[in-house]
């Protein structure tokens, strides 16, 4: 499981004895071996890069306009570096709800579902309300909505693992088909926007009821939320008790069970955290830009959330960067079609790449002297 | 270069008009093109060679990169989020684009709204007929074609098609544009053929290629010989159809080369028309039409060349259909009873461009099938 190394070396740091020689050694001894996961995963991508340059390479383009479009179309100027970061923010969210089932040892994937009945539960929520309470008063419970949405359809999926032993893996995804034919039921059925006859959609919330932009830039505010969601839940995982059961239950179901852990509530719990954190992006995709819940909702943000956590090691914060690289990657991906005029699967095959490499070099972890040598010392 | 109210060619559209502006049409599409250097951005909502919606446009864009001073640029499979809005944005800011044209449905509330006041200066032009004069901005505007005209033209064929009087038709979702293409279809069958029956699955969503397959076998193991479709993209469609050996009739692009045996011909837009006419209105210095629909009287849609499975009598009778479509004959003769309840739901014959047909919400009698 790819989930196990960061853990292990998670509950390794959390277990070392207090009694330790010397603090500053330790130091030493964890900067050594935590290089490792920093070292690795940039030899993984630069290998990506080169297996892609070879594939540009082969069918005549060059790698070299490649890389400076990807830099002209998703960091070099303002507009491009906010089209980026305004593209990351769901990315963020939806890895998160990966991530941090992933700490207690299960594989969720059921993103999508819950950004979408996320979406859907504030927009429908939001309706009712718009002209009759203030924003002040709506936006709290849209947002309140989304999360306990989210929460509680991930939420089934952790439950049913936990009580009858169902493959979360395969729940969560089927929840996802079932949640999107929620929405579409009530989208093209009693809560139809009658003025949109070719588009089911609900009634729009309005600008007023609207979240904006962060003042001075276009992007979102979705993106702050989900850095400091990120950070709040890696604190939440790495330096609590409640993280700490998880990732001891992560690590060996049976024996949290034999220390008495409440497992069955650590697992829906973690499941929920991750449903609230897909809600949330289905929030700010309603609040922030679409203004109504419709099937473009389902996007697929879930899905690539998948990719991000996966790629970030399912670590909290490691997640913010590299959902800016994708974000970046797919911001970039127009301006490439447009002037190399390659098709939109160029960019897929460079993500494609990137994952099956960086999936692959998770077999060279702990292969190497250099990050251990101390470390050995240290333990014989 | 803003562009104001109506134009020449939104007058088009207006019956009283019919012969002048059919003559200033042709003057439009005749005028030299001035060097005014014009980018055009064109967004698609999936890939450019589906061998349907998008690939109608495409086959639009190849048409205008030919015209001088004209640079296109073109971005696929972009989705109905603010993905799209960064896109426009993008080829604004990035490759100076003049003229965006958002061709999904979805891109237009609120992403090209948005972007249309967020740019004065840019025109943007989405293919589905949503501008609102009174709220939208006025570097805004719509553009569409009325594909039932050519369905209609399709039904014409298909009824003489036919030995089993059964017509199989694949519809993605039950909305206005949709129905209305299964409702001319069939009109364009009883025309030819009072016996036919248009038999309808709907597959609930406009990409589910498993979904098109199991319905076109549907129709086909149900005894229909003709099959056509309003999906995305109509290729799996067509395919199956030329697999299991009956007709087929097509629908957005050409799907002629995927059933070389049994395609009559294919409803298709002419997307051209309209991105040609823009680009010399903009060349010419002349305000962009804000609103601009029309059908096969404006040259909008067209059919596709006919297939093998067309025989003489079929292909004298669309002949014919087209002909009349181009007089502006009327497909629905009122009164017409839907087939739920018998209910008389279209009262008197409605010119083929009249808004009241733009919100159809019903199958009419002579359709098997529920939108519910």
């Amino acid at each position: 499981m790819s989930s196990g190394a960061p853990a292990a070396s998670g509950l390794a740091a959390a277990g070392t004895p207090p009694s330790a020689p010397s603090a500053r050694y330790d130091l030493g001894v964890r900067l050594r071996a935590n290089s490792e996961y920093v070292a690795i995963p940039v030899f993984a991508l630069l290998m990506a890069a080169a297996l892609f340059a070879v594939f540009l390479l082969a069918i005549g383009k060059s790698p070299i306009e490649f890389v400076n479009y990807v830099w002209r179309g998703g960091f070099g100027t303002a507009f491009s570096l906010q089209n980026t970061l305004q593209r990351s923010s769901p990315l963020i969210l939806t890895a998160l709800a990966v991530a941090i089932p992933a700490r207690i040892g299960l594989i969720m994937i059921g993103g999508e579902g819950a950004l979408v009945l996320g979406g859907f539960a504030a927009a429908a929520i939001a309706v009712p309300m718009v002209g009759v309470v203030p924003p002040i008063v709506t936006i709290p419970v849209m947002v309140a909505a989304a999360v306990l949405v989210g929460a509680m359809w991930v939420g089934i999926a952790g439950y049913l693992r936990y009580a009858r032993g169902v493959n979360e893996t395969i729940s969560s995804l089927l929840l996802t088909y079932i949640g999107i034919a929620i929405m579409n039921f009530f989208v093209e059925g009693v809560m139809r926007d009658a003025s949109n006859p070719n588009k089911p959609s609900t009634k729009p919330i309005g600008d007023a009821y609207m979240v904006g932009y962060i003042p001075g830039t276009e992007v979102h505010w979705g993106f702050p939320v989900g850095v400091l969601l990120s950070v709040a839940l890696y604190i939440l995982m790495t330096r609590t008790t409640f993280g700490f059961a998880a990732r001891v239950t992560g690590g060996n179901f049976r024996a949290a069970l034999a220390q008495g852990l409440p497992v069955g509530r650590l697992i829906v719990g973690c499941a929920m955290i991750a449903g609230g954190c897909a809600g949330l992006a289905g929030y700010f995709e309603v609040a922030a830009i679409q203004g109504r819940a419709n099937a473009s909702l389902a996007a697929g943000y879930g899905f690539t959330g998948i990719l991000v956590s996966f790629l970030a090691r399912h670590n909290p914060v490691v997640i913010i960067p590299v959902a800016i690289m994708f974000g970046g990657l797919v911001a970039s991906g127009g301006l490439i079609q447009r002037r190399m005029g390659m098709p939109d699967a160029t960019v897929l095959v460079l993500q494609g790449l990137i994952f099956v490499v960086l999936l692959t070099s998770e077999t060279l972890y702990g292969r190497f002297a250099i990050f251990r040598a101390g470390d050995a010392k240290e333990r014989t | 270069m803003s562009a104001t109210g109506f134009s020449r060619r939104t007058l088009l559209k207006s019956a009283a008009l019919g012969a002048a502006g059919a003559a200033l049409d042709l003057g439009a599409m005749g005028r030299a093109f001035a060097a005014a250097d014009l980018t055009v951005g064109i967004v698609y909502v999936g890939a450019r060679d589906d061998f349907g919606w998008n690939q109608a446009h495409a086959v639009a864009a190849e048409a205008l990169k030919l015209v001088p001073g004209v640079k296109v640029v073109e971005e696929e499979n972009v989705p109905e989020t603010d993905a799209c809005a960064k896109t426009m944005e993008s080829m604004i800011n990035l490759d100076g684009a003049g003229l965006i044209l958002a061709t999904s449905f979805g891109y237009y509330t609120p992403f090209v709204v948005d972007m249309a006041k967020k740019y004065p200066d840019v025109q943007f032009r989405h293919a589905a007929p949503l501008w609102n004069k009174d709220k939208d901005p006025k570097n805004a505007g719509s553009y569409f074609g009325y594909l039932n005209q050519a369905h209609y033209v399709d039904g014409v064929a298909a009824g003489l098609s036919t030995t089993s009087n059964k017509l199989g038709f694949v519809a993605a979702k039950p909305i206005s544009s949709v129905l209305s293409n299964i409702n001319s279809f069939m009109l364009g069958a009883r025309k030819t053929n009072p016996k036919a029956i248009v038999q309808v699955i709907f597959t609930g969503d406009w990409s589910l290629p498993v979904r098109e397959a199991e319905s076109a076998n549907a129709l086909v193991d149900a005894g229909c010989d003709v099959i056509t479709c309003h999906v995305d993209s109509p290729k799996v469609v067509i395919e199956t159809a030329e697999k299991r050996g009956v007709k087929s009739c097509g629908h957005n692009a050409s799907q002629a080369p995927l059933a070389p045996k049994g395609f009559i011909t294919g409803a298709e837009y002419k997307w051209a028309t309209i991105y040609k006419g823009y680009a010399a209105d903009i060349a010419a210095g002349n305000p962009l039409p804000n609103f601009l629909i029309g059908g096969y009287e404006s040259d909008f849609v067209q059919n596709t060349p006919f297939g093998a499975g067309a025989t003489e009598a079929a292909k004298a009778a669309a002949n014919g259909a087209i002909a009349d479509m181009k007089n502006k004959v009327p497909i629905y003769v009122g009164p017409l009873k839907d087939n739920k309840t018998g209910k008389v739901v279209i009262d008197k014959t409605y010119g083929n461009l009249d808004p009241y047909l733009d919100n159809m919400n019903y199958l009419l009698e002579g359709v098997v099938g529920s939108i519910t």
